[in-house]
């Protein structure tokens, strides 16, 4: 086989192995910024965002149409400032509601939002104004137990009979 | 009397020093290819002919086992996690299990007995037939002509495929979990990107291929050069190749992951 061939192939080769690793960083470990041709973002802010993470996804009735973007606290008020990139295909209107939901028991979590009923629709940059804050186990559990000891001893007998 | 029960142990004192000796003459082996090593980079050309035929003739078999591997963990970890309702998760699974442990580890074992048998063979038969001697008799060095360009074009090698390796599985679970079984695209990738990071994940996998391939190039060549020059000679040779690679890969990929991860 002629050199030149084999220089070629192996040309290939390590270009093939260069476009992997980048493909791996970029793609699969993420390190990207998004394309913002066809998305608009839209700002929520929770009291409490639970797990929710950077590119969970955002649902209006069940449809995937965008991703949290970033995740920030606001330092004057204290509580989390999410971004939201929608597709700009999905307009919502001004009295649409944000909430935290979780898929499962034990699924991730995602942004759910519920369309309202005013005419205007929301503008890029826009802050949705009605939100609810994630479930947290720990703190249901925790006002479970609360209520639960409040009752005293009397209701122990009763607890154990159960 | 005395001698019939003695023999076991001499058997055994035999092959424990002879296993010493061969382990001992491997890492000599070693550094005299280093010190050959030097004409691989000022005639770069011997080691890029030897990277095709140890790297680019592997990469059909690397494709296609990447992707049915992925193919694969796609589908038996679809079925899996939808037991406990997460099937979300298939993405950061496949891409996960595919970077930390399958790719490199795989990738290695193929190499091994594609590209590492190979090599032994050739180096074997080379020494069979007396080439190596007559390049020694004609003043080149078989160690910087012949061993040292394989090497170093093996451990050149490993990495690109295992990087192959890991993007045909991920595309190989994509091509399961969302083409045929209907996932969410994004979820598929949005949770690999939640679950994926570059240093941890990535780059520790790629550092365990270069491993790989370090210890699967010197173990190919090392028995080439000291295979025994019959026929016979070659072929246990190349079977040992195979056999200590594969081994050698499996405890490495188990040290390698208790100081990593």
């Amino acid at each position: 086989m002629k050199r030149s061939t084999i220089d070629l192939w192996v040309g290939i080769f390590v270009a093939i192995g260069i476009a992997a690793v980048t493909f791996l960083a970029l793609k699969v470990a993420n390190l990207t910024p998004q394309s913002s041709d066809s998305t608009y973002t839209l700002y929520a802010d929770f009291d409490n965002i639970g797990g929710l993470k950077v590119k969970a996804p955002v649902k209006s009735s069940g449809v995937v149409v965008g991703r949290v973007s970033a995740v920030t606290l606001d330092t004057k008020r204290y509580v989390a400032h999410v971004a939201l990139t929608l597709d700009n295909r999905y307009r919502f209107s001004r009295d649409t509601s944000a909430e935290i939901l979780t898929a499962g028991l034990l699924g991730e979590q995602y942004v759910g939002l519920t369309q309202g009923g005013d005419d205007v629709n929301l503008k890029a940059g826009d802050t949705l104004a009605i939100t609810s804050s994630a479930l947290v186990l720990e703190q249901l559990i925790g006002k479970f137990m609360t209520s639960f000891g409040e009752k005293g001893g009397d209701s122990h007998a009763a607890s154990a009979a159960k | 009397m005395l001698e019939t029960l003695l023999f076991p142990f001499r058997h055994i004192g035999h092959l424990t020093v002879n296993a010493i000796w061969r382990l001992g003459f491997a890492c000599r082996f070693l550094f005299a290819v280093l010190k050959a090593s030097g004409q691989c980079f000022t005639r770069f050309g011997l080691v890029v002919r030897e990277m095709y035929f140890a790297g680019v003739l592997s990469l059909i078999i690397i494709i296609v086992s990447g992707l049915f591997v992925g193919m694969v963990l796609g589908l038996q970890g679809y079925n899996t996690l939808a037991r406990f309702g997460s099937s979300d998760a298939l993405g950061a699974l496949v891409a996960l299990s595919l970077l930390r442990e399958l790719g490199p580890v795989l990738a290695a074992l193929l190499f091994a007995s594609r590209s590492g048998s190979a090599m032994t063979a050739e180096i074997g038969l080379m020494k069979a037939t007396e080439q190596l001697d007559a390049m020694a008799v004609m003043a080149v060095d078989p160690l910087a002509r012949v061993v040292a360009p394989r090497f170093w074009a093996g451990i050149l090698s490993m990495p690109v495929l295992a990087a192959l390796f890991n993007v045909m599985g991920i595309l190989g679970g994509y091509l399961v979990g969302v083409v045929m079984i209907g996932l969410d695209s994004g979820t598929y990738w949005s949770q690999m990107n939640n679950s994926v990071d570059l240093h941890f994940d990535v780059v520790n996998g790629l550092i365990k291929s270069l491993v790989f391939g370090i210890a699967v190039t010197l173990i190919a060549v090392f028995e080439g050069y000291d295979a025994t020059p019959t026929a016979a000679g070659v072929s246990s040779a190349t079977t040992r190749t195979v056999v200590t690679s594969a081994l050698v890969i499996l405890a490495l990929d188990f040290i390698l992951t208790a100081f990593m991860f």
